[in-house]
């Protein structure tokens, strides 16, 4: 067993790669989801019919369709339309677009959370839109979803270990191959199940660092 | 694609309800049961269940899966792809159930347990009575939803070699070379179950809603 672990040990340097491919993976598709939520949820909320309802189609569309699914239909179909897409680039679409619909959704559930009065109070004030958003209803927004956001920034963690169907080289990717290699299931994998809790124990304890930093500024 | 193909398909969708139907019904009372070790606090074993849901909790189901199915013949324990299907689904979902019980073991009213006690029930019987039937109503939404997370997540069981809708998928894209439409029909398989799950979690809190209202 010891043996099998120094095995694990030896080839650490594509693991290490593994993970490096799963932290730049996560991060760069939780950035662009945040960025793209926040796009969509004044469309979800907006009083035009039309454009709520084509939002609210396509984030409950998301949420009703296995991620799985998704990558294979980004990967595989895409092409199907004469739209080729490499495996990173396709990786990080899905797991964009899939999970902006859910921060979408969780920052909607926010928003409409939010006391009206400092927002009325900011309007009267005569701030302008932009001012408005961004020092009256972003901070809060962003502190009250914090804790939402980063459960769902651990959701895309484990999202993208399932990218190693279309042969992205990330953690379980990596795991695999060592295990394919030299046969040591346990370490290979065991290792990968602790690096993956290392990264979620990071993300939870950065959320919640925001958050007393948040409360001490109060 | 062919008529045989989209029957494929379906039979591969009554191996995902059935196997998604087993992880849940085992799921639920193995969460509570490693809920109610952390609520009494065992000693050592509420230390134990507590890591055990952390790391549970951060680990992708694929890298779960692939460890059951590869290092338990390794340790001389020979396991088949739907049995370790079903314990890779067992073992996540009892992790997140036993976070949404033990939230509302936590948030029980004391004052109930203590009446209960002075009466003199038995912890059994307490429990039956008192805490059982309050603990589900407040977990129901939240276990609704991780029914869904669930169902959400079983595609990944075809990586070990279950039949199921996604390797039906997969092997007639192959075979036609056309992978697109048999992925649209194991998707619009899998929306409508999703959806079900999502209006019945909307329902139950809506009238859960009212229901605080009226009291």
């Amino acid at each position: 067993m010891i043996h099998d672990f120094g095995i694990v040990w030896s080839e650490r340097a594509l693991l290490l790669s593994g993970l490096a491919n799963t932290a730049i993976l996560s991060a760069i598709s939780a950035v662009a989801a945040l960025l793209l939520g926040f796009a969509l949820t004044p469309a979800l909320m907006s009083k035009r019919r039309a454009v709520a309802w084509t939002v609210r189609g396509f984030v409950d569309g998301m949420r009703c369709v296995p991620f799985l699914l998704f990558a294979y239909i980004v990967y595989y179909g895409f092409p199907s339309f004469g739209v080729r897409l490499d495996n990173w680039t396709s990786g990080l679409l899905a797991l964009t677009i899939y999970n902006a619909a859910y921060m979408a959704e969780i920052l909607r559930g926010a928003w409409a959370a939010q006391p009206r009065e400092p927002i009325e109070a900011g309007k009267a004030f005569g701030f302008s839109d932009v001012r408005l958003f961004r020092r009256l209803i972003l901070p809060p927004l962003l502190l009250s979803a914090g804790p939402v956001i980063g459960n769902q920034i651990i959701q895309i963690v484990k999202d993208s270990a399932f990218l190693t169907i279309i042969a992205l080289p990330e953690l379980t990717h990596a795991a695999s191959s060592i295990q394919s290699r030299h046969y040591v299931p346990f370490a290979a994998f065991i290792t990968a199940v602790f690096l993956y809790w290392g990264l979620c124990l990071i993300i939870e304890a950065g959320v919640s660092s925001v958050g007393r930093v948040a409360d001490a500024r109060r | 694609m062919t008529a045989g193909d989209v029957l494929a398909i379906l039979q591969g969708a009554v191996m995902t309800v059935t196997l998604s139907l087993i992880g849940i019904l085992i799921g639920l009372p193995c969460g509570l049961g490693l809920a109610l070790l952390r609520w009494a606090n065992v000693p050592v074993a509420a230390k134990v269940v507590a890591v055990y849901v952390s790391v549970l909790r951060a680990t992708p189901l694929v890298t779960l899966l692939l460890l059951l199915f590869f290092a338990l013949p390794n340790i001389g324990i020979p396991i088949n792809p739907v049995s370790a299907a079903i314990l890779a689904l067992v073992m996540n979902t009892s992790a997140f159930n036993c976070e949404v019980w033990r939230a509302a073991l936590v948030n029980f009213p004391k004052d109930q347990y203590e009446a209960a006690q002075s009466v003199g029930m038995t912890a059994g019987l307490r429990f039956r009575r008192i805490v059982l039937p309050q603990i589900v109503r407040v977990s129901l939404s939240g276990l609704v939803n991780e029914m869904s997370l669930l169902i959400k997540v079983t595609p990944v069981l075809a990586v070990v070699g279950v039949v199921d809708i996604t390797r039906a998928a997969v092997r007639i894209g192959a075979e036609t070379y056309e992978p697109l439409p048999p992925f649209l029909v194991a998707v619009a398989l899998y929306a409508p179950i999703v959806f079900l799950l999502v209006s019945v979690q909307r329902w139950i809190e809506r009238r859960q809603t009212i229901a605080e209202a009226v009291a």
